[in-house]
């Protein structure tokens, strides 16, 4: 790496009026700024590289498919026809219902934590929310396959019989099924929102809030009036990173989901995500033209959790701006 | 003096091949179908031949093919034999070595029904979802007396690409002309119906889950799990439930052709379990250095000794005929 710039010299007052270095010292930090900037560059590096090798092993697709790779449903290895449209409804699909359910979920559980709680039952069960985010995927995928895939299946009958007339809410109890991959992903993000919102919540000023109370409101009042306002940006941001992580999701909904590529609207029916797909078909890819749509599965998938995961910090630098 | 021992000393523990003019080690990568046969054969042969070591990755066939295209390992292992378009880009410098064989079995989940007797045309009509009901015509005329519900079948296959796909699907499309039309072989395919579940495993837990289900597992996991499974009418006629022998049976029932790449699925002969594969090593003809006599070496020591390790796993040993020509072959390789 050989894209370190020349050192910055800065005078001393700049420096914070730290003891002045000597020059020996000063060669040090010459040679230090050289290697974390490598360090530093190596990741960009690594970023760019991955978008590089991702677009080249994809060529070919987009070469013979163009942008009707994207909108086609047919996914046939063994014609090599290759059409991502059902990937990428199931993978935002189930990360939508995923969203729908653990956001009023994790927002009520920090509204809780930040302004109900007393302070030590707030930290030890934010501790433990906490926990809860670093439990490896593949486990919830097994709580997922022998707890919640028998408990939706014992749920699909009631739901069909009093929300029937939703086409949502029709099709035959599998258990497994796009139902199934929102709910264990609904898990999955509930600590991020959660554990995000309430430090946001932590940041509104006090005096803001003693003046609602000075103004008689109720605890309602305001947290709906001052608290949820003053924190919007920042849930947006837990929400969209949240959405980023369910995205990506691969083990835990691959286990749950039933793998068929297919759209329809019935959420008890079987559904395909794009990262499932890799994890399932990249091995025995044999075929260069199937590894070829694989790769550019991939390509698609990282495009789109860039998007959200730009837009989650851009959110978040917005209300940590304000802080 | 002192300092060539010291080289020699460095080179056995290192293993590194620059100065011992042995090789030390070897590397294969593949199907993820027989891992259990070769670790257990690469674990016993290192006890045989202790300065040997056998690296194994089983990172799936289709995996195992590209490394062995790209010569990154020094052989290969697949369910599926590499296609005439693969062999001509690597100037058909491959042998393909059967080792064993392993089949596949419709397993089932219906209350009631223990024993269930199916043809190709049946199983090729459930899995393209033209007999989508257990009291379909079709399914009581093979079942008189079997008590089949009105209800529908729940069908899972495998999600992720996998030899034993390949197996059931090359078996369908040879039974069924609107399978072969509508869906056609291959590692991974467009399934027309059905729930994806990963791995022999995952396929096993949703029909053990689902009532009503059926779905095909290695004859392995069936037998492990207790899981009843199905009769498979054979071409000869007769209904065969799977067991070694009747896999063995099907292969021998098979002329087979110079470079061993045939299927055995749908086989002639009494016996034969119609379900059934090969599984391959794919070897170089030509190895550099001392590596093909260690090849070879293994290769007869697994004819030898190795093949009665296989029914004990699951496998199916090869048959006395096929025995015989490979290991014919095997002297070929350098």
């Amino acid at each position: 790496m050989s894209t370190a710039a020349a050192p910055v010299r800065t005078s001393p007052a700049e420096r914070g009026g730290l003891s002045i270095p000597g020059p020996r010292e000063r060669a040090g930090d010459r040679f230090f700024r050289l290697i974390v900037t490598g360090f530093a560059g190596l990741i960009l590096l690594a970023a760019f590289a991955l978008a590089w090798q991702l677009m080249s092993g994809s060529l070919q697709t987009w070469k013979t498919f163009g942008f009707s790779f994207l909108t086609t449903s047919v996914w046939d290895p063994v014609q090599n026809v290759f059409g991502a449209l059902p990937f990428l409804y199931g993978t935002i699909v189930s990360s939508l219902i995923a969203l729908l359910i653990a956001v009023p979920l994790g927002v009520g559980s920090a509204v809780f934590l930040a302004e109900l709680a007393p302070r030590g039952v707030s930290d030890a069960v934010s501790f433990a929310v906490e926990l809860l985010a670093a439990v490896p995927s593949v486990i919830l995928g097994l709580m997922g396959v022998f707890v919640l895939v028998p408990a939706v299946r014992a749920c699909e009958p009631f739901l069909t019989k009093w929300l029937g007339f939703l086409p949502l809410f029709r099709g035959a109890p599998y258990g497994i099924g796009l139902l199934a991959a929102g709910l264990i992903l609904a898990l999955m993000i509930l600590p991020y929102i959660t554990s995000i919102t309430r430090e946001v919540l932590l940041t509104v000023p006090r005096p803001l809030k003693e003046g609602m109370y000075a103004l008689g409101a109720t605890r309602w009042e305001m947290v709906r009036a001052v608290s949820l306002p003053y924190a919007r940006s920042g849930i947006f941001g837990a929400a969209f990173l949240a959405l980023g992580r369910a995205l990506g999701e691969t083990m835990a909904v691959t286990m749950v989901i039933g793998n068929a590529p297919q759209i329809s609207a019935s959420l008890f029916n079987p559904a395909y995500t794009m990262a499932s797909v890799i994890a399932n078909e990249l091995a025995e890819a044999a075929g260069d033209r199937h590894l070829s749509a694989l790769i550019a599965i991939g390509l698609v998938l990282f495009g789109v959790t860039i998007i959200v995961n730009g837009a989650a910090r851009l959110l978040i630098y917005k209300v940590e701006g304000r802080k | 003096m002192k300092r060539s021992l010291l080289a020699v000393l460095a080179a056995a523990t290192l293993a590194a091949p620059a100065f011992a003019q042995q090789v030390a080690t070897l590397t294969g990568a593949g199907s993820t179908f027989v891992y259990p046969i070769h670790s257990k054969w690469f674990d016993e042969y290192h006890k045989v031949k202790p300065d040997l070591q056998i690296n194994y990755q089983s990172i799936g066939s289709g995996g195992g093919i590209r490394q062995f295209m790209e010569k990154t390992v020094d052989f290969g292992a697949t369910d599926g034999p590499m296609t005439d378009e693969q062999i001509a880009k690597i100037g058909g410098a491959v042998i393909h070595l059967p080792t064993v064989l392993g089949a596949d079995v419709p397993a089932f989940n219906v209350e009631g029904v223990t024993e269930l007797k199916l043809d190709g045309p049946a199983l090729a009509g459930i899995y393209l979802g033209t007999i989508a009901k257990w009291n379909d015509p079709a399914l009581v005329k093979l079942n008189p007396g079997a008590k089949l519900p009105d209800a529908a079948i729940t069908v899972v296959h495998r999600s992720d690409g996998s030899g034993t796909t390949y197996c059931f699907v090359d078996y369908l499309s040879k039974v069924s002309k609107d399978w072969e039309k509508k869906v056609g072989k291959g590692t991974s395919v467009n399934w027309p119906v059905g729930l994806g579940g990963k791995g022999n495993e995952g396929v096993m837990g949703l029909v053990k889950q689902n009532p009503n289900s059926i779905g095909y597992v290695e004859l392995i996991y069936a037998m492990q799990n207790g899981v009843p499974y199905a009769a498979v009418k054979n071409k000869a006629g007769k209904f065969v439930k799977a067991t070694v022998a009747g896999v063995t049976a099907a292969a021998a029932g098979v002329p087979m052709p110079k470079d061993y790449r045939v299927s055995i699925t749908n086989a002639s002969g009494k016996d034969a379990y119609p379900i059934s594969t090969f599984t391959w090593l794919l070897i170089n003809p030509k190895n550099a250095d001392a590596k093909g006599a260690e090849i070879k070496d293994f290769l007869r020591w697994m004819l030898k000794d190795g093949q009665g390790m296989a029914p004990a796993l699951g496998y199916a040993p090869l048959p006395a005929s096929v025995k015989a020509k490979v290991a014919k072959t095997v002297e070929t390789i350098q």
